[in-house]
């Protein structure tokens, strides 16, 4: 029998920092659509999964292939990221501004922010056959659409933002006496930005929900548009092209915003760094 | 309120309420250019309240008299209240265009020099109100409001805030008020201790060279009302 190396009586604490996530991961934000990617292909190559309610994915990728060889992949795509891109470009500024004109003056607040609940309140799918009437069903009311949807989470949470700036801050501007113009630039819009940026990812991630909602309602392009049609010849590989491109759209343009949150947010120590 | 009479600093019949308490009553102080005057207090005897009447911070709170103040005025709080959204650099600068080598000496004489690009999260909270005193004094006020501006500071640090303000005030030569608990910290920088009670100065101590200090000291404590010393 071998003895048994008594334990030091002074043991080295591991010097990790308990209480947090811990060390950045690489590309970390992949690990799980990749799972996910994985179970799927093992259902399908198990034969566990029946291809006419799910498609393979090497099918997809097959189907994808035969879709950019073809130029239709591009072309929709093109369609639908224009849209989206519009979109952004008109709801965001305009978030931005409502939630600073209501964040900085209790009249704004007063005339802005109930119009902006009842808005939220309200599904955006209960608004669009008022949008069809109004603006008929070509890419103006598409653009509205996600306009007015991204408006929302952009405002909510660059008011929130706003209205959480230490108090003390307002306090030492008007101490080092600072004009209206300065101290919206150097202290409500930086102090804003966390909130903003969460309001961003909201945004972006919303944007492609209501293309899809815009696009299936009588389009001749965009992703959305070539689903549809897929629908109608039971093509569910096509349709899961479809919905894989919208998940990595998703996916990279939160990817996009979290990467800017981290170079724009680099003066905070939080959980997370 | 507040109203710019050039060096003179005179605070008439004030009086501050907070609903049914009165915090300041009828109070009367006159600084003199270049003068440093520590005032001392108890919680709630109004030290707080007079320096923010003095910074012209309470817009809100009811009451009556006039300050008179010169037109420039710093205020130093008891945290350094530095943005932490920008470096330390435009912290010092805030507010002040094409400042930024003035800042920079600023930030040189506070013993920071070399920091400018740094975070405020970066740096230690001695650090911070160095970079707050920076602040103010690149403003070159002729009042320099401070409100236990050390009173988060360790002791050994404070003792070399001491130090760092006495010299930053022998060169600016701004008038001072420093609102402090510390009788010690009062006794060590102002050429004039007084001692707020109930809304009026109740204690007035000279700090005239080659005065016995410790003889002052009991005096300004009997003041306060704590014995037995």
């Amino acid at each position: 029998m071998t003895l048994v190396a008594s334990r030091p009586a002074v043991t080295t604490r591991p010097r990790t920092h308990r209480l947090r996530p811990g060390a950045r991961i690489r590309f970390g934000f992949l690990v799980g659509p990749f799972l996910l990617l994985a179970l799927w292909a093992a259902a399908s190559a198990s034969g566990l999964l029946d291809p006419r309610f799910l498609s393979a994915p090497w099918t997809v990728i097959g189907t994808a292939a035969e879709l950019i060889e073809s130029g239709r992949l591009q072309e929709n795509l093109l369609a639908s990221v224009q849209r989206v891109a519009l979109g952004l470009a008109i709801g965001v500024p305009l978030g931005t501004l409502l939630a600073l004109v209501s964040g900085m003056s209790r009249w704004g607040e007063a005339v802005i922010d109930g119009p902006i609940q009842i808005k939220r309140a309200v599904p955006s799918l209960a608004l669009m056959p008022l949008l069809i009437l109004w603006l008929g069903i070509g890419e103006v009311m598409k653009v509205t659409v996600i306009a007015v949807g991204v408006l929302v989470p952009i405002y909510i949470h660059t008011h929130n933002g706003l209205r959480t700036i230490d108090s003390r801050y307002v306090e030492l501007a008007e101490t080092v006496g600072l004009r209206r113009g300065t101290f919206i630039r150097k202290v409500v819009l930086p102090g804003a930005l966390p909130g903003f940026l969460l309001g961003m990812r909201f945004a972006v991630t919303t944007a492609w929900l209501f293309l899809v909602v815009a696009e299936l309602i009588n389009s001749t392009t965009g992703i959305g548009y070539m689903m549809d049609l897929a629908r109608t010849y039971g093509q569910t590989e096509v349709i899961l092209v479809g919905i894989v491109l919208y998940g990595l759209l998703g996916l990279f343009s939160d990817a996009a915003v979290r990467l800017v949150e981290r170079r724009a947010l680099s003066w905070r120590r939080t959980l997370a760094s | 309120m507040a109203t710019d009479v050039g060096e003179l600093i005179r605070v008439q019949a004030l009086t501050r309420r907070y609903g049914s308490r009165t915090i300041l009553d009828r109070l009367d102080l006159e600084i003199a250019p270049g003068e440093f005057v520590a005032l001392l207090g108890q919680s709630g005897s109004g030290k707080s309240t007079l320096l923010r009447a003095m910074a012209g911070l309470d817009g809100d709170v009811a009451g009556d008299g006039s300050v008179e103040v010169p037109g420039q005025v710093s205020v130093v709080f008891q945290d350094a209240r530095l943005l932490p959204w920008q470096r330390v650099l435009d912290n010092v600068v805030l507010g002040l265009d094409g400042a930024a080598e003035r800042g920079r000496e600023s930030l040189s004489e506070v013993g920071l020099a070399g920091r400018e690009r740094a975070w405020p999260n970066e740096l230690s909270g001695g650090e911070q109100q160095r970079v707050a005193l920076a602040r103010s004094l690149v403003r070159e006020p002729r009042l320099l409001l401070a409100d236990e501006p050390f009173g988060a500071l360790d002791a050994l640090t404070r003792l070399k805030m001491h130090a760092l303000l006495r010299r930053l005030v022998e060169q600016h030569r701004p008038a001072v008020l420093l609102v402090t608990h510390d009788v010690d910290e009062a006794i060590a920088l102002a050429d004039r201790v007084l001692v707020l009670d109930h809304g009026r100065i109740a204690a007035e101590q000279r700090l005239d060279a080659g005065r016995d200090t410790t003889e002052i000291r009991a005096a300004l404590l009997r003041a306060l009302g704590v014995t037995g010393e």
